[in-house]
């Protein structure tokens, strides 16, 4: 393994260039959105793109796992309608996972 | 300029959006719990990133600079002696690409900052943030720098999380172990509930679901997130009537 505090250049050189890229992704939509005019209808579809993106992040993640990670996601859904409280929510979440994975 | 007469127009719709210390100071306080939750996650980068050779400090360097956690673990995946240049950066944009639509969502308020303050704080958007951000701004908030301060809180946490990882990367072998694997899984399970808008977002929330579990299974990579979120967005497209 390479020394803990090692900065090879051409390391340091690809993570530079990831930077920008991912810099460039991060600004571009908003770039292009200050340049051009977005009708009303547009603009309704950009409002639910949130909840679609984080959907699109979690269902094939939840279509992969198994009933331990289901029901643990449901604990979390339930706790945070409840509560609205993220961090209880996380720690339930977690909780259930590593009884749940103890006993099975 | 163009856009500075779209940002009068933007004005004259909308109250002001302001940018000031306490937003920063709300959206670090807010974000943290769930910048804790995806510590979890940057704890595996670290471990992954180590075994795949690169020292603690380029992996610190990565998540200072990078700040995308899905694009990081996947390019790691690609590493490999000598460095994949190419492919690294471009399977970087591609895996970013998502954040152009994040973006571009953020336009109603950002486009009422300085270019300086709305091109500054788009560095620390990562896919949590920008939900809470979202959710905060949409329910009538006017904090301008929430981004930025819950952006802070993730950045903080990530870096210092990829740090323990990569420490511990030769002791950790199985992150399952801990339940790590879970924690982004439940982040994004609480971030859905707060954005849920009512039944009106169904329609949407189902056709992202079902192209996303589509193109999972046929697409490499993470396109599948970029293709769910325009296929949702599309279906709202459709069905608006003014």
């Amino acid at each position: 393994m390479t020394a803990s505090l090692q900065l090879s250049p051409t390391v340091v050189a690809v993570i530079v260039g990831m930077s920008v890229a991912t810099y460039v992704t991060k600004a571009g939509g908003l770039w292009v959105l200050n340049r051009v005019t977005v009708s009303d209808r547009v603009e309704a579809g950009l409002d639910v793109l949130p909840g679609a993106i984080i959907v699109s992040i979690l269902g094939p993640e939840l279509l992969d796992a198994g009933p331990v990670e289901w029901g643990a996601s449901a604990v979390v859904l339930v706790v945070m309608v409840r509560t609205e409280n993220v961090l209880l929510a996380l720690l339930s979440g977690l909780a259930v996972v590593l009884s749940l994975r103890a006993v099975v | 300029m163009s856009d500075s007469t779209q940002q009068e127009s933007g004005d004259g719709a909308e109250p002001a959006v302001e940018f000031s210390l306490s937003g920063v100071r709300n959206g670090f306080t807010e974000g943290t719990p769930i910048a804790l939750g995806v510590a979890g996650y940057g704890v595996v980068f670290g471990v992954l990133a180590r075994q795949a050779g690169l020292s603690v400090a380029e992996a610190a360097l990565m998540s200072a600079t990078v700040l995308a956690g899905a694009a990081q673990v996947i390019t790691i995946e690609l590493w490999d002696t000598p460095v994949p240049v190419l492919a690294v950066i471009g399977t970087t944009f591609i895996v970013n690409l998502r954040y152009a639509l994040m973006g571009a969502a953020l336009r109603p308020w950002f486009s009422q900052l300085s270019p300086a303050k709305a091109y500054g704080s788009v560095f620390f958007t990562a896919d949590e943030n920008w939900a809470l951000t979202m959710g905060k701004l949409r329910s009538g908030s006017r904090q301008g720098a929430y981004l930025l301060g819950s952006g802070l809180a993730m950045w903080v946490f990530w870096v210092l999380s990829t740090v323990v990882g990569a420490v511990a990367g030769s002791v950790v072998s199985d992150p399952a172990t801990y339940g790590l694997d879970f924690v982004l899984t439940a982040v994004f399970v609480a971030i859905s509930v707060g954005l849920w808008d009512g039944k009106s977002d169904l329609g949407p929330w189902v056709t992202a679901f079902a192209v996303a579990a589509l193109g999972a299974e046929l697409l490499p990579g993470r396109w599948h997130i970029l293709l769910g979120g325009l296929a949702g967005c599309l279906v709202e497209v459709v069905r608006f009537d003014s």
